[in-house]
């Protein structure tokens, strides 16, 4: 292990521009792939909290006992798709319209809005087809006079979320395979460069395994530096965004190790078959 | 030791660069391989280290047999034999000392034992005052000498040399070839492959003569021949 440190290390002295150069490439590939993710991870956030606002309200006839509506709430509550039901009493529809139409606070002043539930589902229950679902069983209450869920506007938001998963997957697929594309063709030529040394390795009987070693854990580096130093570019882009454009948010901690972790893991693995290949040919 | 069976080795682009050869080399022998280039000489020698491997027949080197070698035991072999070349094969950015332990390194020898064993090797080569000099700082006598030191390391069976002298001087090839054979003189046996014919004559070591991918002319087989009373009267 020493000697494996100490020729890997050796390896960054002795071709410190050609070291620099694989990081660097590594770290831009990586960054051009942060930068993606930063995105989809943006648009993915502000795609959920539009999709929080997807409810469904059911209208209450006048003159149901609150005993009926107590245990409705209750019962719609204890659906598996449901988030949470609120009563909402026609005083409390009166105090909401109020304050959210201000200047015409003074035209409300009978209690004309009929009481009604509000009803949130769950994540991964706001699609069209369990939103309406949920909407048909509670409009089977004989109270509910009218059950509303704005169906077109749930089907347009569902329908531009699964657009831009499957753009997100698509172009993240993309991106990695450049990123793995570019960061391989750069680990090989550093491999390449030191061919003359691997082929007099080999000749004074050095097996493969530790021709190999120095190698992995030179790409192991180089790959863990490039995703640090991607990391740092992308934050450093997110800040600028932030200031100058619209505030993002930046990635969380599993977001970031992984990251890290895939640039290690290109590193290793683009070293593993760029010696492997080139050892089968020595 | 080393015995080549009906080897013959063809390669995909090049055309066949031995056919059917056969021969034998003898615990502590001296032999020369000769003959123009191209004669196939440079193989017989890869053959030996196994960088390749026979098209047909079998060559097998300290009982290792081609025909059923693995890779690892590859590495093991060339642990057992030193090979030196006509371009010295030195790692430039390794002073001659860490050229000659980065041998030992490889096979995983003791720390302890590799210092005091190079430093033995670099006054057996006559260069222990050149110790942290780079290969670019010594002359091609010398950068041999620490190549010849490296092939040592692991006290081989038998030293390979492709064109030793090929790239020095009248003086440098006769102190390289001395220390040749003092090696041999040790107890290792020596393969040598050179167009030097001055070096060949001047020594009465064996001749194994190549042309075209075979053997032309093999002296120990000439005086066996001679022995048996089978030699054509000239």
């Amino acid at each position: 292990m020493r000697l494996t440190l100490r020729e890997t290390l050796l390896a960054f002295r002795r071709a410190p521009l050609l070291s620099a150069l694989s990081v660097m490439t590594i770290a831009f590939s990586l960054f051009s792939l942060g930068l993606f993710v930063l995105v989809a991870v943006n648009i993915r956030d502000a795609l959920q909290q539009v999709e929080e606002r997807v409810e469904i309200r059911a209208y209450i006839a006048d003159g149901t006992p609150v005993e009926a509506l107590a245990a409705a709430l209750g019962d719609i509550g204890a659906f598996p798709e449901v988030a949470r039901a609120d009563g909402i009493s026609q005083e409390e529809a009166l105090e909401r319209a109020r304050s959210e139409l201000g200047e015409f606070r003074d035209v409300f002043d009978a209690a004309f809005l009929p009481a009604s539930i509000e009803v949130r589902l769950k994540p991964g229950f706001r699609d069209p087809e369990t939103v309406g679902a949920v909407a048909a069983r509670i409009r089977t209450y004989p109270f509910v006079d009218d059950v509303r869920f704005g169906e077109e506007w749930v089907r347009k938001l569902y329908n531009i979320r699964n657009l831009a998963t499957a753009a997100g997957v698509i172009l993240g697929v993309a991106f990695a395979a450049v990123a793995i594309i570019i960061i391989g063709a750069t680990i090989r030529m550093a491999v390449l460069a030191r061919g003359r040394e691997i082929s007099i390795m080999r000749l004074v009987g050095a097996t493969d395994g530790f021709i190999r070693r120095p190698f992995l854990l030179e790409g192991l580096a180089k790959g863990i530096l490039g995703g640090i130093l991607a990391l740092a570019l992308t934050y450093f882009a997110h800040s600028l965004i932030s200031r100058t454009l619209v505030a993002t948010r930046f990635f969380d901690e599993r977001i970031i190790i992984a990251g890290i972790a895939f640039g290690a893991l290109i590193g290793l693995l683009g070293s593993a078959v760029s010696v492997g290949r080139h050892l089968r040919r020595v | 030791m080393i015995r080549f069976i009906h080897v013959s080795k063809e390669y995909a682009r090049g055309g066949l660069a031995l056919d059917d050869v056969s021969f034998h080399i003898a615990k502590g022998e001296f032999a020369f391989l000769t003959g123009p280039s191209g004669a196939g000489k440079s193989t017989i020698l890869k053959l030996v280290y196994m960088e390749e491997l026979p098209t047909e027949g079998d060559v097998r080197v300290a009982g290792v047999h081609s025909g059923s070698v693995r890779r690892a035991e590859i590495a093991q072999l060339r642990r057992k034999l030193g090979v030196v070349f006509q371009d010295f094969r030195l790692l430039e950015e390794r002073t001659a000392e860490q050229n000659i332990a980065f041998a030992l390194e490889v096979t995983d020898a003791p720390r302890a034992s590799i210092g005091t064993k190079v430093s033995r090797l670099l006054t057996q080569v006559g260069l222990s005052s050149k110790a942290n000099a780079l290969p670019r700082e010594l002359s091609g006598g010398e950068q041999q000498r620490v190549a010849i030191a490296r092939a040592l390391v692991n006290d081989p069976f038998v030293l390979i040399a492709d064109e030793p002298t090929g790239n020095l001087d009248d003086r440098a090839t006769r102190g390289v070839f001395q220390l040749l054979r003092d090696i041999n003189a040790a107890g290792t046996a020596v393969l040598m492959a050179t167009h030097n014919l001055d070096l060949v004559r001047r020594s009465d070591y064996r001749v194994i003569e190549m042309n075209r991918g075979q053997i032309v002319y093999d002296s120990a087989e000439a005086a066996a021949d001679a022995v048996d009373g089978r030699s054509t009267p000239a």
